[in-house]
């Protein structure tokens, strides 16, 4: 009866409802793009901040530089020290988060509506006249080189070091997320100064904001709060040659489960079967418990708590990642039984039914994001990053519905490369050898 | 998730943003089924959870783990549901779903378009009283909880420490017991101890709806009397009373080692009480006095060991303010490189002792204030965190009006009471210290 019930119902499933998400584009007087949501239900605002280049930035042997930048910028500005810093922003109760990334350096902010000229100002501040002075420095430089301290002995950190050291080599992706503590002990304050010059750019600067603001109202805090930043940076690095080889690296750690990150060459999202690709992954890998991955790997084997695949499209590289953990006695069968998925959707392809649960679940999950001030300000800035317009909120979902068996099947055969598919392992995994060295 | 363990939601929960109280509502179905709904109509959005009055603090002796290993077992079948069939139908209607467990309760949880909330009860209210096991979902699921225990805690000397710091924190209470469970009791969970969990708690006498999202109260009640009316309340639902923490009579201490260890720390966590129904004035006193001491770096703690001394990487203050049975208010200091372990702690207990001398500065507890009054207003944006602080506070001893009441009650405390709740509660005589550090190496 039940059976019966659900199915007539998944058959009948309209697409939900569409959030009603109106982006407006503009431009302020001072020449800064943004997009905006208004949405004046809650008194404050969400706003994102993100500039192109990142950590990738880094001069070579500088490696660290930039995040430790970022995280300077809260840590004393015009008049104030760090802690008068903070004693403000929590008088406002504004809050501010800065993050760098090997792409990116973003700023999130949100501040009420009560306050929003000064809180702004105070953001502004932190961005156009960090002081970077050099006790704030030093105790920041300490607590940086904990971090790396506590990275290199996660197996987790470990694995990534070297997955992206293997993939990427010299290129600055293949560097350790935080610098190492040599590079970071020799960063100066001359360093410090020249890398926020360097990556804080009004060309390279992307902007939304979603909430209690209107349109002449964002414009004015925009260019109050932007227009003083420096207009171009430094170049940034060409694409990045990637190594996968094929095979396995052991990283050999004394711990009892082992630590696995498995890749092979990705896809470019402005490739016209990126979206082919994408239903492919969630088939494969992507989809929570319903991947051929999780069932194979967990469900039917119980070899482990997750295992997940996912494409991951930076501005210098494509890659096709997972990752897997499982006891070091039984971690030899998971990769094997991974291996094994690799080649079986390759060659044999996915089903129609498995499409087209893929794309009810893609297309129906698409407009929950959309749930918030925050989430919809992270989204739009995004978008903007990867070049695409605003309408394509309202198209996306007819792109993944275009997708059709043989295109995802033809990009199965075409993409997937069991031969380059390459596992970094670290732990003490039994029945493996390293064929990598 | 199936799943998570919310150990870290536990002890973090701190400030509490209520909403305008109109966008809330409750009531209580005829079989003894709580209900809340949570309106915001800003996207065509739900959060559907079920939430039960049992968590591992619940267990029998001897199956720890039971609780959690039952929770991920509610994705194996039901007499008309195959295994796996509930959360490929949640994925084929656009939504996702998971679950978690913590001492006191466990919740299961599905976003999906409010149009589909229908369905999700249909399903929900199956698997509360109809769910199927045989011996290989056992058997191939014990193999994944024990996995994640490798992943959460054995590859992880942070967790494991904090596992041992539970277990002398408290005694005799079970909240002693990871809720993941011991790794050689989850090896010989069996069937039989995870049916006998289902049958003792799960039913909609012990359960807890929570609808949050694009939906009115009249709608939601229509549907739960529809799919969860129907269901027959437990007579036989046995009382939560657990045994209790004798008097603590020294100070406990204990130093982990572990090669995996970089940076080392030390932590006190002080035995305190949580919040009680009509009756949150010292919880709202400590939960202040947490932000006080460690709550970021303007923070006592990081004032003297961060900027003054500069003996700290990194300072912090805790306190679970929600909770069944009594809690825990937990301080930690990573010590800079060069400053030892005892030399930290000693810093530590002098902050302690100085801030017990000088008292509340009150602009920084006005700074505090302002900004849990704006957390109500940023808390507006995300209904799913506000769906949570409802569920844990319900399956934790505290009503609907006992959460509406906590910011007026934080807004209320003075400080001569965070003093008194400072000197009732910083006592290292009732307290665990504990140091994470690498193995000792000999000369």
């Amino acid at each position: 009866m039940m059976r019966f019930v659900l199915s007539f119902v998944t058959l009948l499933a309209a697409l939900p409802a569409w959030a009603e998400v109106n982006i407006k584009e503009m431009t302020t007087p001072g020449g800064i793009n943004a997009w905006l949501v208004e949405e004046h239900s809650i008194p404050f605002v969400a706003l994102e901040l993100r500039f192109q280049g990142g950590t990738s930035l880094d001069p070579d042997g500088k490696e660290g530089l930039t995040g430790l930048m970022v995280g300077l910028l809260e840590e004393g500005a015009g008049d104030m020290d760090a802690r008068s810093f903070a004693r403000e922003a929590e008088t406002l109760a504004a809050s501010f988060s800065y993050n760098a990334s090997d792409d990116t350096v973003g700023i999130s902010a949100r501040f009420l509506s009560e306050n929003r000229d000064q809180a702004v100002a105070l953001l502004r501040e932190s961005l156009i006249n960090p002081t970077f002075e050099q006790s704030a420095i030093d105790r920041v430089r300490r607590q940086v080189n904990s971090i790396i301290r506590s990275n290199q002995k996660d197996p987790r950190d470990i694995a990534g070091d070297a997955f992206a050291k293997l993939v990427y080599g010299d290129h600055p992706y293949g560097r350790p997320e935080f610098g190492t503590l040599e590079s970071v002990a020799n960063l100066t304050r001359d360093d410090i100064v020249a890398a926020h010059k360097a990556a804080l750019t009004r060309e390279r600067l992307y902007v939304s904001a979603v909430g209690d603001i209107t349109e002449e109202e964002l414009a004015t805090l925009l260019d109050k709060l932007l227009l003083d930043l420096p207009e171009a940076g430094p170049d940034m690095p060409g694409a990045a040659d990637i190594n996968l080889p094929g095979g396995i690296e052991i990283v050999d750690y004394d711990t009892p489960q082992s630590v696995v990150i498995f890749g092979q060459p990705g896809i470019d999202r402005d490739d016209p079967d990126f979206f082919a690709a994408y239903l492919l992954n969630h088939i494969l890998g992507g989809g929570s418990f319903e991947s051929r991955l999780m069932n194979e790997v967990r469900e039917k084997r119980g070899l482990t708590y997750g295992v997940y695949s996912y494409l991951v499209d930076k501005e210098n590289a494509q890659l096709w990642l997972g990752s897997v953990a499982s006891a070091n006695s039984r971690v030899a069968e998971a990769i094997s039984v991974i291996r094994a998925e690799w080649e079986r959707i390759r060659d044999e392809g996915v089903t129609e039914e498995e499409l087209a649960d893929a794309k009810t679940y893609l297309t129906g999950a698409y407009p929950l994001r959309f749930d918030g001030n925050a989430p919809i300000a992270n989204i739009a800035v995004n978008m903007q990053m990867e070049g695409l317009d605003t309408d394509y909120i309202a198209n996306r979902n007819d792109m993944v519905n275009a997708v059709t068996l043989d295109d995802v099947n033809r990009v199965a055969r075409e993409f997937l490369d069991p031969s380059k598919l390459t596992f970094v392992v670290v732990g003490k995994p039994e029945g493996l050898t390293s064929s990598i060295n | 998730m199936r799943r998570l363990i919310a150990s870290a939601m536990f002890c973090l929960a701190a400030a509490l943003p209520a909403v305008a109280k109109e966008q809330v509502s409750s009531f209580t179905l005829d079989n003894g089924m709580d209900v809340v709904v949570i309106e915001d109509h800003r996207a065509p959005v739900v959060v559907h959870m079920v939430w039960y009055r049992a968590g591992a603090a619940d267990e029998k002796p001897g199956v720890s783990g039971v609780a959690h290993f039952l929770e991920h077992l509610l994705f194996k079948g039901t007499e008309t549901m195959e295994p796996g069939e509930f959360s490929a139908t949640v994925a084929r209607n656009g939504g996702s779903d998971n679950a978690f467990t913590s001492y006191d309760y466990t919740a299961y949880f599905q976003r999906v378009a409010a149009d589909r909330l229908d369905l999700m009860m249909q399903m929900e209210s199956d698997r509360m009283v109809n769910l199927q096991l045989g011996e290989d979902d056992i058997l191939t699921e014990r193999d994944v909880i024990i996995e994640e225990r490798n992943q959460r805690v054995e590859n992880n000397p942070g967790a494991l420490f904090r596992e041992q710091m539970s277990a002398a924190q408290y005694l005799n209470h079970p909240y002693g017991i990871p809720i993941i469970g011991w790794q050689h009791e989850m090896r010989e969970l069996g069937l039989e101890d995870a049916l006998e969990y289902y049958q003792t708690y799960y039913a909609p006498n012990n359960a807890i709806l929570i609808v949050a999202g694009d939906v009115t109260p009249d709608n939601v009640r229509d549907m739960a009397q529809k799919h969860y009316g129907k269901l027959p309340a437990n007579p036989a639902l046995p009382e939560r009373a657990r045994p209790q923490e004798p008097r603590q009579m020294a100070e406990r201490r204990m130093v982990f080692r572990d090669a995996r260890v970089a940076q080392p720390y030390v932590t006190r966590s002080y035995l305190a009480p949580e919040r009680d129904s009509g009756s949150q004035e010292k919880a709202a006193a400590l939960t202040l006095l947490a932000e006080i001491l460690g709550g970021g770096s303007t923070s006592v703690l990081a004032e003297e060991l961060q900027f003054e001394t500069r003996q700290a990487v990194n300072t912090a203050a805790y306190y679970g303010d929600t909770s069944l049975d009594d809690s825990t208010f937990d301080l930690v200091v990573m010590p800079a490189p060069g400053v030892t372990l005892q030399e930290a702690e000693d810093a530590m207990d002098d902050v302690i002792a100085g801030f017990l001398e000088t008292g509340v500065d009150p602009e920084q507890l006005d700074r505090i204030k302002m900004q849990m009054r704006a957390s109500q207003i940023y808390g507006q944006d995300d209904v799913g965190r506000l769906a949570n602080r409802y569920g844990r506070a319900l399956t934790q001893g505290l009503t609907v009006e006992d959460v509406q009441a906590w910011p007026d009650i934080l807004q209320a405390v003075t400080a001569e009471d965070i003093m008194a709740a400072a000197r009732e509660i910083l006592d290292r005589d009732k307290a665990v210290t504990g140091w994470l550090a690498a193995p000792e190496v000999t000369q």
